[in-house]
This record gives structure tokens, sequence and C-alpha cells, in this order.
């Protein structure tokens, strides 16, 4: 079992547009409304890659910053780990469509923005941090084997960034994964409290079933996304309710977390 | 980190199918690559392929995830003995505490081309009914069929950093033991050959239209290759076993596609990977020595800053072509042999070398003791990691 505190959240959904603007819908203090999301350009990003930067780096960068500027914490001494199922699957169309005309001709800007660590690496060019950052896909248990990963990676010299996001594809890639929205989480992790921390969390593989969320509305958004799967533990945060709970991870194993605010 | 013994692995790329195979041709200064057109490719290079994927058939249930990027984890698996180890260690640790972590940059994009093409030329807007992207495209998928094929239930991870894709897995598998998450881990990388990386890489004039040359003066730039290779890591090596014995990440945080020319954020990966033990103690560095430009001066900044002239060294993409979510595993299965065989390969097609370059590039091979390897993989994002192997203290 690995301990560690909860120092910043982000969130970026359609109708969660942010932590602190979540926080009453996530506790039950306030119905959940399906806004949707409105355009974002991130705040840290040099005006190239900005301009480069595409829809799922941008859902990624959504979630980071929000936690990121929570914990008021330095986000160039961060490690990263950057979880996905799908990475960006417009470029994975622009490039497979592009392959099947005559000439083939593929934009060398895709080609660099198709690797699965592309958020990644725009992230440490944004905050000029030359930490070790990461990037996995567990499909949809690609938050909870991020969270394994940002656990593991914690240690007293280090905190940790954990974004999760995935982007609905367009067609035809859209009806053979078919997401409901798009979606981007964030979380900081320590050993050390430091003074914004929410709470902390034990986490270890266990079998207990899956837990689903409290409120029904977010429980139908729990499954649109995997980025969206962290619901049940965020319903805690934000009611800074200690409780524990199991989120579905590879195989035949979940992961099971305490929460103690 | 605490060492990790390595008490299995195995290896297949356009060299041959198994570690004998890739020892002998490193001996025989055998490339693997030759100049021919993947599939309808209409570019003229040089490639890495691997013989027979054509006639390798997924077992049962797992039929599907046939596509290239599956065949080629396949028919790795079942060589070198691997399928009985990963049993042993099934049979004394339980298949929920095996993690599975895999390193790919493209997965089975093959598949999602292939079934592009058919809507194209079918005129329809959607993709064929037999395209099921869970099984083949997703980054995932090659993790899931690793963890199914071995009987495995636990923690399994597709790590997709680009090029350093298969070096990370050894990063992440001893963080996860080391975090109790696991007890013992498969890590591995399996990248096949795609119109994707064929053009892609083409696009940004990074594909050599002669085969590669590492640390060239001419130097083109790369010949892409495929591969697969897995390695299973077990907790507390016998004094003398081969073993992983630390890793080092960084990031460049300085460009998507071009590495930081100084080298400078590389050398933290290396120096990472080395811990306490001295840059002298180091008998052989297998370079990432992609044979582009920037890729082998910025590396040379960081091998040479770190090491000066003392270390031999050389890259073996002349032998694979660049085998990018699989060239570090690829490169672990090489460092092993290395220390196994006490033999050094040398910077194979390299025929002049680039004077601007100040490691000890080897030119020939040399037959010694070779106690420790340090193994780079650089990639897209700027990330870069090293990994350093050697017998278990």
């Amino acid at each position: 079992m690995s301990v560690c505190f909860i120092k910043g959240v982000g969130i970026a959904a359609p109708g969660l547009a942010g932590w602190n603007a979540s926080l009453d819908i996530l506790r039950g203090a306030a119905p959940y409304v399906a806004i949707a999301e409105t355009p974002y350009a991130p705040a840290l990003l040099p005006p190239n890659e900005r301009r480069r930067a595409t829809a799922s780096v941008r859902q990624a960068f959504r979630a980071a910053e929000d936690a990121v500027n929570g914990s008021g914490g330095d986000a160039g001494t961060l490690a990263s780990v950057f979880a996905s199922s799908d990475a960006d699957m417009a470029v994975l169309h622009r490039i497979c469509a592009a392959l099947a005309q005559t000439p083939r001709v593929i934009s060398p800007t895709d080609f660099h923005n198709s690797v699965h660590n592309a958020a990644s690496g725009y992230w440490s060019i944004a905050v000029q941090s030359v930490a070790l950052t990461t990037t996995l896909s567990a499909f949809d248990a690609s938050f909870t084997i991020g969270l394994l990963e940002a656990v593991a990676l914690v240690d007293a010299q280090r905190d940790v960034l954990l974004v999760a996001y995935d982007a609905v594809a367009p067609q035809p890639l859209l009806a053979k994964r078919p997401l409901a929205l798009s979606a981007g989480v964030a979380v900081v992790l320590g050993t050390q409290a430091g003074t914004a921390a929410l709470g902390r969390i034990a986490i270890d593989i266990g079998d207990a079933s899956e837990t689903t969320c409290v409120n029904p509305e977010l429980e139908a958004l729990r499954e649109s996304n995997p980025a969206l799967r962290v619901l049940p533990l965020f319903e805690l945060l934000a009611a800074k309710r200690a409780g524990a709970i199991s989120l579905r991870g590879t195989g035949d194993s979940c992961v099971a977390l305490t929460y103690t605010p | 980190m605490k060492p990790l013994a390595i008490t299995s692995y195995t290896v297949t790329s356009a060299v041959g199918a198994g570690r004998a195979l890739h020892i002998d041709a490193l001996r025989a200064e055998r490339t693997g690559l030759t100049e021919q057109r993947f599939e309808d490719s209409t570019l003229a290079c040089w490639i890495g392929a691997v013989a027979g994927l054509e006639s390798v058939a997924l077992p049962g249930a797992l039929a599907r995830f046939d596509c290239r990027n599956n065949r080629l984890a396949e028919k790795t698996l079942a060589q070198d003995g691997f399928l009985d180890a990963v049993g042993a260690a099934r049979a004394k640790y339980g298949a929920r505490r095996i993690g599975v972590f895999i390193g790919t940059s493209t997965s089975g994009v093959r598949h999602t081309e292939l079934a592009y093409r058919e809507r194209t030329t079918a005129s329809r807007e959607d993709l064929p009914d037999w395209f099921d992207y869970r099984t083949t495209q997703c980054t995932y998928s090659i993790a899931e069929f690793t963890r199914q094929r071995l009987g495995l239930t636990g923690l399994a991870s597709a790590i997709s950093a680009a090029c350093a894709s298969s070096a990370k897995v050894f990063a992440s598998a001893a963080r996860a033991i080391e975090a109790g998450f696991c007890d013992a881990a498969v890590v591995g990388g399996v990248d096949s050959l795609c119109l994707t990386t064929l053009y892609g890489f083409n696009a940004l004039q990074l594909v050599s239209s002669e085969i590669c040359r590492p640390a060239d003066a001419n130097r083109h730039g790369l010949s892409i290759g495929e591969a697969g290779g897995f390695a299973l890591l077990e907790r507390v090596p016998a004094s003398g076993a081969p073993a992983c014995l630390g890793v080092g990440e960084s990031s460049d945080a300085h460009h998507m596609s071009q590495p930081r020319p100084d080298g400078s954020i590389a050398r933290v990966a290396m120096a990472g990977a080395l811990g306490d033990l001295p840059p002298e103690r180091i008998s052989y560095i297998n370079l990432h020595g992609t044979a582009t430009p920037a890729n082998d001066a910025a590396e040379d900044a960081a091998v040479s800053g770190l090491f000066g002239a003392r270390v031999p060294c050389s890259s073996t993409k002349g032998w694979t072509g660049h085998t990018l979510g699989a060239a570090g595993i690829v490169e672990a299965a090489i460092a092993l042999l290395a220390i196994e065989h006490g033999f050094m390969p040398r910077s194979l097609n390299t025929r002049e070398l680039d004077p601007k370059i100040q490691a000890a590039v080897l030119l020939e091979a040399r037959s010694a003791k070779v106690e420790y390897v340090l193994s780079n993989s650089f990639g897209f994002g700027g990330t870069n990691c090293s990994v350093l192997f050697g017998a278990a203290p």
C-alpha cells in the first residue's frame, strides 16, 4: 500500500469547468448541467506550440493548469504522468485518411503530434520542466493505471502531476471508439501535506467491485470518458468526506483507494 | 533503484528471431536492413522488416487482437523459452502479482491504415466491420494482448513515449514493484512497420535513402525497422546474475521533434541511470544513434560530456534500423548479449566517423569482458531514458 497527499485537483469536462466551479456539483449541492466546454487556449504554452497544439493537448492542459494553479506549487518542478486511452484521434484520422490518398502527403506537424506523449512534450516545454514525465494507455482503465504510476513515482524529492484526458474522435473513428464527451482531469500528489492539501489517499491493488458515483447525474458521466472514472474519488474530495472506493483496473483487478480529509 | 534480476528475455528484429541469431549477426556484422518497399510504399529507402509475420496466427480467443503488431508480439513471446519462464513465475507469484509494461509508439496503426484504404477504395464513409479499434489500433492493445497471452490478471500498462517507450518500461516496472503493486514484471516493446512512420519521418526529412550510417560524417538519416522484445524482471537477483541496475529519465523541454542540441538534459538521464557508479566503470554504451544529423550530434555532446572519450560506444541501428518504440527493449537485449558474450559491436555502416564526434565510437568490434552497459533511448516530445545493465552485486 502507498500513501500520498492530494495537493491540487483539476477538471475540464462539459458542465464541470474547473475544480472550484465544480465543487458544489460534485458534493451534490448544485445540479449538474451539461454545458458545452468553451474553446481553450492553454495559458502556459508559448505561441508557436499553442498554435500547433491539438484538441487533445488542450484538453490535457485545461485540467493540468487547473490542478497546478490550485496546488500553489511550482509546475516546473513536478514530475508528471499523462494517461490517455487514445491520445489524438483527430490526428490519427488525418494521417490515415491522407495515407489512403494518392499522392500520400502527411503533415510533419501532424506526425509529431501523433505521438502518444505529445501532451507531455508540450507540457514540459510550457513549464520548462526537465523532470521525468511518462505517458501511458490502459484503455478505459487509463486514469486508474495512471494513478498507480503517479503514486509509485511520488517520493520525498518530487511531487507528481497526473493528467488523464481523452478527446472525442472524429468520424469514422468515433463509431469504433464511441466516447460521449471529451474530458480531462488532473491531480497533484506529494509525500508532504503542504498548506493546500485536500487530504491523503492510501492506494493498493484489490478486488472489490467498482464503486459508482453517489450522484446519478455524475454516474451517467462516469463511463462517458476514461478520465471520468475518477468521479467517485472526486465526490469524496469535494465533500471532504472520508471513505473507501474501488476503481476498475486491468485484468481482473481493482484499485482500492481510501481517502482521509 | 534496487537491482532487478532479468531471468528471461527474448528479441525479434530484422536480424532474426531470438537471442542466438542476434549475437550471430552482431559478430558476423550482418545487417537485417534491406533496400525494399514496405507493401505499397512508394518511398525508396532501406527498412528492417521481420520475415514471416504473414503466417503468424494468434491463439484461440486472442484472434480478435490480430494485426501486424500483435503478430510480432506473438512470434516473439513464443521463443527463447519465454512462455515457460513466465509460466514458472506465474506459479511462483500468482497471475495477479506479475505486472505487464509494454512500450509501443504506433501499436496497430497498420491495421487502421488498411481499414482507411478499404474505406477509400469502396468510397464509403465508415470503416469496415472487421476493424476492431480496441484490440488493434488502441495503444493499450499490445499490453492487453501480452497480458492475456501470458495468463496474467493484474496491472497492465502500455507505455507510449515515442522512441523511448520500451526503455521507460524498466522504470515503470521498477517503481510498481517497489510500491508493492506487483512482485515481478514482464517488460517489453513492440513496434511494427507501417506507412505512418515511413511517410511521417519522410515528411520531416529524417529518412535516409541509403542504409543508415550512425555517427558517419555523411549520415543522412534513419532507416526504419520493426521489432519486438520482452524481459522478465524479478526482485533480489543472485549475486552475479544479469540485472537491470538503474534507469534515468529526463525531459528536454526544448522542441517536439528536435533534441536539445547541447545534450545537457539527456546527460541527466544517463547520470540518473548510473547512480553511484563512476562513469569509468561502464564497459560499453549502446547509443540511441539514429543516424539523423541532429540526434547523433546532440547524443555525442551528452555522452562525451559525461564520459569523455573513455568509454567504447556504438549504435546498433545499422543492424536493426530504428525500431522506434521497440528500440529500448531491442537494445536492452543487445546489452545483455554483450555482457554474456563479452562482445562489443561496432558502429555498422559507418565509413568515415564524423570528425565532430568526440565519444569513443567503435569502428571495429571488440571482444573483452563487458561488466556494465548503458543503453540510451530518446524520443519525440524531448523524452530521454537511459538504462544500466550488469551483473547484480
